[in-house]
């Protein structure tokens, strides 16, 4: 006789359906706080895969966001690097702003400064004086806050007005106060309050101003500058209205950027201003540590999933063990070893499935929301989450498949055990 | 026609630096519908046999021809396949699967072989019916006495209608009002012309059995046909 007689193996199907029936009357009749308690490491773990690199790339991105919220806006306009200032700055700034779309239009005009404080206070031999340098911007009060929001960046004292003339607002990095440096190299004004008058000089003209307001973001181009209005300023470096520095224009969220920036780029000409989006306009080390961070945050999440699947493992394994008598008896009574594996598959499934689906809801309904309302205070950026839909949901497809291997592998383990020896226990 | 032919079984076991002799040459055969039982003290290899011809576990050297197949050399899943198409099992401590119903527990071995749920679930109450449990059938192992459980035990051995069903000591762990039940219980099948092979240590039960195999360390030493049945 030969084994050709022996009747085939059950289809794949059969498999597949009788491992969803045992998979689905040991789950519904597991304890319930077992239950809670794999889905809730399920849940952490997915968290630590999402939220710990989400945190880390959010760092990065409070920056970037920052960056392009409160200076760059989403198209900057600067001058070639050939040039010290836009050549028909007002052409460009014209033609954006009577462009669809387009919210806001600010023009900057800039130039170096140092700054002056308490210099009517006598001064020691040995004593410096309380002098710091910066860049001088000068701007539409108007604009740059409709553009930037730069009014809501006031720490101390008011804002600018209109045509306001002999007041500045004084970037945070400048004053002691607000930047503890004790390096010699860096120069910041040691007692200056809202109200006090600084000397500031500009090329060969020195002016007293008032310090009307003191601004505090976590951006350099705003904490290390002084502003005014862009009047006063032109008129202290012999600028012409039609010759800004920097064009940061602000669009509708959702409109095409590409057709406004043809416009602006034919205008300027190839050797004329530069006309980037934010993206093209950050700095690069910005780009640089993004890239970096993006890294960091695929080898942690590389580490996160490591760490779920040997979870998942060791909770499969650990159940698949505690039940090896009862694979024996399956085995025993002729369900195949397809099916039993896929029982597990299914049941480990069920676990990632149901930690991913409250790990989801935590994060795009709790803590992403949270971190948006509340960021992370850290010294250079307002800290998010940032964890995007695809992001997500392609992490939470890699925890799927992990967990489909994580679970089939114990439960090959224990089902390749004798048949009999697990039914006696041996 | 024997539906069990056994030749020069021999199982050792290997403990270390002792290799223990559980079957020595053992040679039997079985005609379908019979009802044989084996017996013998702890320790004969009454077990062991009853593994070997269930296609439990894999004999040492000898051969088993179960319904006409020859068994030594298939796979491990051609056994599986064999063990659900051509054989059914009672277990001295019943077996079932904690999580299932007694309904369930019978449905599981029917859906492996391919019957639609719908099928299966009729033949599964047909076999509670069989034992008379019908009313039980959604009750968790659990919920049911030891005797009940073996009912159900027995109904899983038989929905699939097998054409050998072994019965590891199925009264071992049972009180004698129960083990009778279940004895009845064997013989009706049996008088409907089920091959039933079982172990057991009971003189009186297996006196039951059409035929009586006694062994003794890992040999036949006699073989007794009980005019009863």
């Amino acid at each position: 006789m030969s084994s050709q007689k022996v009747q085939s193996q059950p289809s794949f199907f059969t498999s597949l359906s009788v491992g969803w029936f045992l998979a689905t009357r040991d789950l519904a009749r597991a304890s319930r706080w077992t239950t809670l308690l794999i889905i809730s490491v399920m849940t952490l773990t997915f968290l630590n895969l999402v939220v710990v690199s989400g945190i880390l790339v959010g760092l990065i991105q409070g920056s970037v966001d920052a960056n392009k919220r409160q200076y760059t806006s989403d198209i900057f306009i600067t001058e070639p690097l050939s040039k010290v200032y836009i050549e028909d700055s007002r052409l460009l700034a014209s033609t954006a702003r009577a462009t669809e779309g387009v919210i806001g239009v600010t023009e900057r005009y800039l130039s170096s400064a140092k700054i002056e404080a308490n210099y009517k206070r006598q001064v020691q031999a040995d004593e410096t004086r309380d002098t710091a340098n910066a860049s001088v911007a000068g701007i539409s009060p108007v604009d740059e806050d409709i553009v930037t929001g730069l009014s809501s960046e006031i720490a101390e004292g008011e804002y600018l007005e209109p045509g306001e003339t002999g007041s500045i607002l004084m970037g945070a990095d400048l004053l002691y106060k607000y930047n503890q440096i004790t390096s010699p190299d860096i120069q910041v004004l040691d007692e200056v309050t809202i109200g006090d008058t600084v000397r500031v000089t500009i090329g060969d003209t020195v002016n007293e101003f008032v310090v009307k307001g003191i601004l505090d973001s976590k951006l350099s181009e705003i904490d290390l500058r002084i502003f005014m209005n862009e009047g006063e300023l032109r008129q202290l470096i012999n600028r012409r209205a039609t010759n800004a520095d920097e064009i940061a224009i602000m669009v509708e969220p959702g409109t095409d950027l590409v057709p406004i920036l043809d416009t602006l780029r034919s205008l300027s000409g190839p050797d004329g201003a530069l006309v980037r989006t934010a993206e093209e306009a950050q700095p690069k080390f910005l780009q640089d540590i993004t890239a970096t961070f993006a890294i960091l945050g695929n080898a942690i999440g590389s580490i996160g999933l490591a760490v779920a699947s040997i979870t998942i493992f060791i909770v499969i394994f650990v159940n698949a063990i505690t039940r090896r008598r009862f694979i024996g008896i399956l085995k025993g009574i002729g369900i195949t070893s397809t099916a039993i594996q896929w029982s597990y598959m299914f049941q480990s499934l069920f676990y990632a499935g149901a930690g991913i689906a409250i790990g989801m809801c935590l994060v795009f309904g709790v803590l992403k929301p949270f971190f948006a309302e509340h960021p992370i205070d850290f010294p250079f950026s307002d800290g998010i989450l940032v964890a995007t839909m695809g992001g997500t949901l392609l992490r939470a497809g890699l925890l799927l498949i992990a967990t489909v291997i994580a679970g089939f592998l114990p439960a090959k383990i224990v089902v390749r055990q004798n048949t009999l020896d697990a039914i006696l226990g041996r | 026609m024997n539906i069990i032919e056994a030749k020069q079984l021999t199982k050792v076991y290997h403990t270390g630096v002792l290799d223990v002799h559980a079957l020595k040459d053992v040679s039997l055969s079985i005609a379908e519908g019979e009802f044989v039982a084996i017996t013998g003290r702890s320790g004969s290899g009454k077990s062991t046999l009853l593994y070997q011809l269930g296609l439990l576990d894999h004999p040492s050297s000898g051969s088993v021809q179960i319904d006409g197949i020859e068994t030594i050399g298939l796979s491990s899943d051609q056994r599986t396949v064999m063990r659900l198409s051509v054989l059914g099992y009672v277990f001295q401590d019943y077996a079932l699967i904690p999580s299932l119903t007694a309904l369930e527990n019978i449905l599981v071995p029917l859906l492996m072989q391919g019957d639609v749920y719908g099928v299966a679930e009729q033949k599964a109450k047909d076999a509670l019916q069989r034992v008379r449990l019908l009313d039980r059938a959604n009750n968790l192992p659990s919920q049911m006495s030891g005797g009940q459980q073996q009912r159900v035990s027995i109904a899983r051995a038989i929905a699939h209608s097998p054409k050998i069903v072994f019965a590891d000591e199925p009264t071992a762990n049972l009180d004698s009002e129960t083990s009778r039940a279940i004895l009845d219980t064997f013989l009706d099948l049996h008088t409907q012309g089920q091959t039933i092979v079982m172990v057991t240590h009971e003189p009186e039960f297996a006196a039951l059995a059409q035929r009586e195999i006694i062994m003794s360390d890992g040999v036949i030493t006699n073989v007794i046909t009980h005019k009863s049945s």
